[in-house]
């Protein structure tokens, strides 16, 4: 291995270049954590219950469990975040997980199947206050200087579309500013408010989103909560918020829920969905269930980073297989 | 008829689009993290060429297109139709010589072409990517100018006329890159 990274003809040496600009972003990171006093957690990739939102698809494999005559389902994490929820109600403080994380069917040049996720939650936090973490963060690793924006939803669509008011704009508006700038969809109903919302974001906004900044976009409609808390005196947007920069998506983050209650009742829309939609039901994480109702979540923020998009920023590279050691179908 | 889920798109999937065949050329799967997947298609349309760009929600259909690709050989054209054969199954197919105004200046008889075939009729032709044609006319070079690399022009025996060097000669054989129409070589006989 040493004689390729001699030998600058060799096309070996350029991958060891990559790897070795991808090993010093993850040890920064984790840096960046360890001097600010949050504890690494490694939690398990393997669950019996897994995420019930309907846009994210787990893998699962079969384990053989002594005493069980079949092997049992096991699902693949999407995401550290119950796990890491079960340590928060038990008192583990500010913690973090860099490492990997699992979407079925995510294959383009900015998604990977299979990518490292660096997730962090931090107790007492506001939305805000996590917000700047993650621009000093991102700011650090890119490191050219650029300027923070944040930007509420509602502003991006005026800013970005010409849409003064998006939660009471009507799908016909929506549908207009896709129009007018010739993009074609096929597959959405003309009276669906949501997903012609949803195409303006991705089709029309995003790409404006983090030129020469870091954009913080916040304070989403209440329907796409996810976990996020929804203020009782702005019941129409969600305390979350998601960073872009170069148009890439970058990091999803939450003001969190905090009981039990709260959590089943997200849980059980998502699954009512899921049926509507006629996709397959998927057992609950009840061991995050039951220790929320024993011991509510501490006030706190968290938030999820790509950290293959990162450094795809930091390197100028275009398609996130570039950020990795192998892509899914390279593996 | 048989359908693609958008879960099956990729490169050089020959699709249906308002009864015309089209072929995919770039599929970009959109997927927010908290959203509905679309995924980003450029197409090209087979019948007139053009590249365009659709957005297909996630779970959407096509139908399939009956699109293939096929050898056959160029046999004569009898100024309304350009006449082709299968030289195995020696099956003819005739295509009207309006769809293949771009490339006609590239057939030669004999040939074997690229043919396309949509629900089994011709709708496109591509022919070798060199071909050998005559000179049957072009100027004399001027003695001393070999330096001069802009070269002339040379009618050839299709009608084609391409820039050749300046030492090629009425009556001369030429080797031909029918992509860019540009000379590649004096051909051996």
């Amino acid at each position: 291995m040493s004689e390729l990274i001699q030998n600058p003809s060799d096309p070996a040496c350029s991958v060891f270049s990559r790897l070795q600009k991808r090993a010093q972003l993850l040890q920064t990171l984790r840096a960046f954590f360890y001097a600010r006093g949050v504890m690494e957690v490694d939690t398990p990739i393997l669950s019996a219950g897994t995420v019930p939102d309907v846009h994210l698809r787990a893998l699962s494999t079969l384990v053989q469990v002594p005493g069980e005559r079949d092997r049992q389902r096991f699902y693949l994490h999407t995401s550290p975040e119950y796990p890491m929820k079960r340590l928060l109600s038990l008192g583990s403080g500010d913690i973090f997980y860099l490492g990997k994380v699992f979407r079925d069917g995510d294959l383009s040049r900015r998604h990977q199947v299979e990518f490292t996720m660096l997730e962090w939650y931090r107790l007492g936090f506001s939305l805000f206050e996590l917000m700047d973490e993650v621009a000093e963060i991102i700011g650090q690793i890119l490191g050219d200087g650029r300027r923070v924006e944040k930007l509420s939803y509602r502003e991006a669509f005026e800013l970005h579309a010409g849409i003064g008011d998006i939660f009471n704009a009507t799908a016909g508006e929506c549908k207009a500013v896709l129009d007018a700038r010739g993009i074609e969809i096929v597959g959405v109903d003309d009276d669906d408010k949501p997903l012609w919302e949803q195409l303006v974001l991705t089709e029309v906004i995003e790409q404006q989103l983090g030129r020469h900044a870091i954009t913080l976009l916040y304070h989403y409609p209440a329907r796409e909560a996810a976990l996020a808390q929804v203020p009782a005196d702005n019941p129409l947007v969600a305390e979350r918020f998601e960073a872009y920069v170069d148009g890439l998506e970058l990091a999803n983050g939450y003001r969190e829920l905090a009981d039990a209650d709260a959590y089943r009742a997200r849980f059980n829309e998502a699954l009512a969905t899921r049926q509507t939609l006629g996709l397959e039901s998927v057992p609950l994480d009840e061991h995050l269930l039951q220790t929320l109702a024993a011991t509510p979540l501490p006030d706190c923020s968290g938030v999820a980073l790509g950290v293959d998009r990162l450094l795809m920023l930091q390197q100028g590279y275009t398609d996130i297989k570039d950020a990795m050691p192998f892509g899914l179908l390279e593996a | 008829m048989a359908t693609y889920s958008t879960n099956e798109f990729k490169n050089g999937l020959k699709f249906l689009l308002d009864g015309q065949p089209c072929t995919i050329v770039d599929n970009t799967i959109v997927q927010p993290g908290k959203g509905q997947a679309f995924n980003r298609v450029k197409y090209r349309n087979l019948m007139t060429g053009r590249v365009l760009e659709k957005t297909f929600k996630s779970g959407e259909k096509v139908e399939a297109a009956d699109v293939i690709d096929t050898q056959l050989q160029y046999l004569y054209n009898d100024g309304e139709f350009y006449h082709f054969m299968n030289p195995e199954s020696f099956d003819q197919y005739q295509v009207a010589a309006a769809a293949i105004e771009d490339v006609s200046k590239w057939l030669v008889e004999q040939d074997e072409c690229t043919v396309t075939l949509f629900n089994g009729e011709p709708i496109s032709v591509t022919p070798p990517k060199t071909t050998v044609l005559e000179v049957i006319q072009t100027d004399p070079g001027l003695k001393g100018d070999t330096v001069d690399s802009s070269g002339k022009p040379a009618t050839l025996s299709t009608g084609a006329v391409i820039q050749v060097p300046l030492f090629v000669k009425t009556g001369d054989k030429v080797l031909v890159n029918t992509e860019r129409g540009e000379y590649l070589s004096r051909a051996k006989e």
